[in-house]
């Protein structure tokens, strides 16, 4: 038998590059690539309203007081634990101990201190300034444990406090936060390629770091849905949370090589009416509106049919849901007969969409339904930036498609008038009132079932579907929540196999 | 000379002046809130006008516009609304993966259609010409998001050959060529099939001429009347049309770069649309208007070495 000689070195070169190998291997194998549809301009969840903010850094990056588990139960983060007083207004939180920042200087109470502060103060940007509106004052006791004291009863405080909005962050590292972000969390910064990609890697120093899988975590932004399915098809992508083309996914579920999961998200997508103005200041005509569109046939033709259908302003999957969808039975002739009674037979109603595929497949679907209904409903394609502007801030329309995307958005009824909706209802507010500061969480799910009933009954808006979470996932990709009550999605139990 | 040069650079300043003007001025008409767009539908009144107040945009249109060319001139284009960090860093960062894909496109571009506008003139009312004539007529009427849709599913998804999309950055000179590939090639089919009709018409005019029929009679190969003769003096319509094309292909990357995800300008200027993000979209619009009115002034200059003649002229 021949045998290759081979000298000493070369076999010692041979051996070590095999195992260099089998180690890239084997750092390759805790690596995930994740698609997002959104790309961010700063990285800054408590000065930008930015979803896919949250989506990569709440309670990954950095982490908050509290934090949400997939079924919206709140769960310790920051704080270990705490207790609230009898009248509710007190609440002292008792902070993990030994926790750093990832610039290495060291999480304490007055990082929590300073961090409120920073939101709540008169100058803040803070997108949902609105959460810390209820707090009195924040005080540390001692260097871990936090006194938060509230002027009023807040059912849904503990759950705020978990936001990206309600972020720790440190006095030393807040002013990089836009571009290279310094928080306590499981993952830290590593770079970030704007209009490319942001990598994030594990940090090793976090008290949790044991039961983290990932080492190594790159977001990659593809905005267009064509792009995005040949990313995946082509496997430089490992995860697709919110996959933006429903009509794409039956090509993936045929694929072995990928698994579709077809959750929920916090999303109620409406026809919004402008309720100031008339004719839709008549309630006839809103209930007319109501049973001219048809829900299965929207669901059909502009989601694929991957969607559940809403009777009221509430998510499904929450635990005081009511289905209200058969109030309204989509009923043609009776909705004519109502908009005759009304006296806006054949006139014209504009509804101007923003540029979302759920909302402009939508729109056509319920143009064509109005019409037959006996009602030229125009449609208005405008741009994200007109939308804010004429739309949300002027109220210069008469119908628009819109999700909702935050969760407990119940109280965007009791906003005002000058709230989009131009819906003022004193009977609301105060429902809404006594939701808010209900501290029972069954008295509070039956109140908030009444305000569902209300809505419906008032016919405010015509409620379509619940937005779903449409994932695509490598297989052996696991640990991706399906549904999300949150706009975050931790990393800290995700594996790639 | 030196007055054509003058006379170039002022209307270049001119240029840019009304650009800049009518910029402010569009995204000042649009509706839309740059402050609300960066905080969102739940938004409390007073955090949107405390980020107004920080943005500086509770001063006038007109004080801001003056403040903007004040601080243009002394090479500073401000800072971005929505990103936050200067502008010209914010360009910086994109400008080579542009730069790349517009040059790449346009050398493409140029060699595709020479080659093949030279080949169809040559062998005029037969095969080849026809051949080419209908290859560039579907090049003409194919739009390049979709051609590009198409090169990723053949190349990227079934042969695996070349990336889907994304740019990895020159600090890996082999993948970012790859990656590089499809979106020129892209970009390129288009263009150079209007260059090709172009080259191919501007060399059947110079074919008819007598010096060409004298330099065939002379004895001289038909290769070499074509490239030595026919070319030269066919180039004055090809490079006119080439400097156009070239900011299409500038423009054409903003297309280009969304489908294949790339980080460059066009997926910036599009994003700071959308954010009402004034600073960028200002300075991107003038860096564009810059880079056509630069090409015109190539090409005339081009001109000028081309066809010896012009020279007195100016």
């Amino acid at each position: 038998m021949r045998t290759i000689p081979i000298s000493r070195p070369l076999a010692a070169a041979v051996f070590c590059v095999s195992l260099g190998l089998t180690a890239g291997l084997a750092s390759a194998q805790s690596a995930i690539v994740i698609g997002l549809q959104q790309e961010p301009t700063t990285l800054d969840p408590t000065s930008d309203a930015t979803a896919s903010i949250d989506g990569m850094l709440t309670q990954n990056l950095f982490e908050s007081l509290t934090t949400v588990n997939e079924a919206g139960e709140v769960l310790p983060q920051l704080a270990e634990s705490w207790t609230v007083s009898d009248d509710g207004l007190t609440y002292a939180f008792a902070l993990v101990r030994g926790a750093t920042f990832h610039d290495g200087t060291g999480f304490d109470a007055e990082d929590v201190v300073f961090s409120f502060n920073r939101a709540m103060a008169e100058d803040s940007v803070n997108p949902s300034k609105g959460i810390f509106a209820p707090i009195e004052s924040v005080t540390a006791v001692d260097a871990h444990t936090v006194e938060i004291k509230l002027k009023r009863k807040d059912a849904f405080f503990l759950f705020n406090m978990a936001q990206g909005d309600a972020s720790i962050v440190a006095p030393e590292s807040v002013d990089q936060a836009k571009t290279t972000p310094v928080g306590t969390g499981a993952f830290k910064y590593d770079s970030w390629t704007r209009g490319d990609r942001l990598v994030l890697v594990k940090n090793p120093d976090h008290r949790d770091a044991a039961n983290v899988a990932l080492d190594r975590v790159e977001f990659k932004f593809i905005a267009d849905p064509a792009a995005a399915t040949a990313a995946l098809m082509a496997e430089e992508i490992d995860a697709f949370p919110g996959f933006p083309a429903p009509e794409i996914l039956p090509q993936f579920e045929a694929d072995p090589r990928f698994n579709v999961v077809v959750g929920s998200t916090e999303g109620e997508v409406i026809l919004a009416i402008n309720n100031s103005k008339p004719p839709f200041t008549d309630i006839r005509v809103r209930r007319a509106i109501s049973h001219a569109i048809d829900r299965d046939e929207i669901i059909d033709g502009a989601m694929y049919g991957q969607a559940v259908p809403i009777g009221s302003f509430y998510p499904p999957h929450g635990p005081a849901y009511v289905d209200l969808t058969g109030a309204y039975p989509h009923d043609t002739d009776k909705a004519k007969a109502m908009f005759a009674e009304a006296g806006v037979a054949g006139t014209t109603m504009t509804l101007r969409v923003p540029p979302f595929p759920y909302a402009t497949r939508s729109a056509e679907i319920i143009q064509a339904q109005l019409s037959e209904a006996g009602i030229d409903a125009k449609v208005e394609n405008v741009e994200w930036g007109f939308w804010l502007e004429e739309i949300y801030k002027n109220l210069n329309y008469d119908m628009t498609i819109i999700a909702h995307t935050s969760p407990n958005d119940l109280s965007n009824f009791a906003r005002g008038p000058k709230y989009f909706y131009g819906y003022d209802d004193a009977a609301y507010n105060d429902l809404w009132k006594r939701i808010s500061e209900e501290a029972d969480p069954d008295a509070r799910n039956a109140l908030i079932r009444d305000a569902q009933r209300h809505l419906t009954d008032q016919a405010v808006h015509g409620f379509l579907f619940q937005l779903p979470q449409l994932g695509v996932y490598k297989a052996g990709v696991e640990g991706f929540w399906p549904s999300r009550a949150v706009l975050f999605q931790p990393l800290a139990g995700v594996t790639v196999n | 000379m030196g007055y054509f040069l003058f006379r170039r650079t002022l209307s270049f300043v001119l240029t840019l002046l009304a650009v800049s003007v009518v910029v402010f001025a569009v995204m000042n008409i649009l509706p839309g809130d740059p402050a609300l767009t960066i905080l969102g539908i739940d938004a409390s009144e007073d955090a949107l006008a405390a980020l107004r107040d920080q943005l500086g945009l509770n001063e006038p249109v007109l004080t801001r516009y003056a403040l903007w060319v004040w601080n243009a001139v002394q090479g500073d284009f401000g800072i971005s609304h929505s990103f936050g960090i200067p502008v010209a860093g914010l360009i910086a960062e994109r400008l080579p993966m542009t730069i790349s894909l517009a040059v790449s496109g346009m050398v493409v571009t140029v060699i595709l259609a020479l080659a093949l506008g030279i080949t169809a003139a040559a062998n005029h009312r037969r095969g080849g010409d026809w051949a080419v004539m209908f290859a560039s007529q579907i090049g003409i009427a194919v739009p390049a998001f979709w051609l590009a849709m198409l090169l990723v599913l053949l190349f990227a998804v079934k042969l695996r050959w070349l990336p889907p999309g994304g740019f990895p950055g020159w600090s890996d000179p082999v993948a970012a060529m790859r990656s590089l590939v499809l979106p020129t090639v892209a970009l390129a089919l288009v263009q150079a099939a209007v260059l090709a009709r172009v080259t191919r018409s501007s060399a059947l005019e110079v074919m008819r001429l007598d010096y060409i029929r004298t330099a065939r009679a002379s004895g001289y190969s038909r290769a070499r009347v074509l490239w030595r003769h026919v070319l030269p003096n066919a180039l004055i319509p090809i490079v006119t049309i080439v400097g156009l094309q070239f900011a299409a292909l500038v423009t054409g990357t903003i297309v280009i770069e969304n489908v294949f995800y790339l980080p460059g300008l066009g997926r910036l200027i599009f994003q700071s649309i959308a954010n009402r993000d004034l600073p960028t979209v200002q300075a991107l619009v003038m860096l564009f208007a810059a880079i056509v009115v630069t090409a015109n002034f190539v090409v005339d200059l081009l001109y000028l070495a081309i066809d010896p003649r012009l020279k007195t002229r100016t």
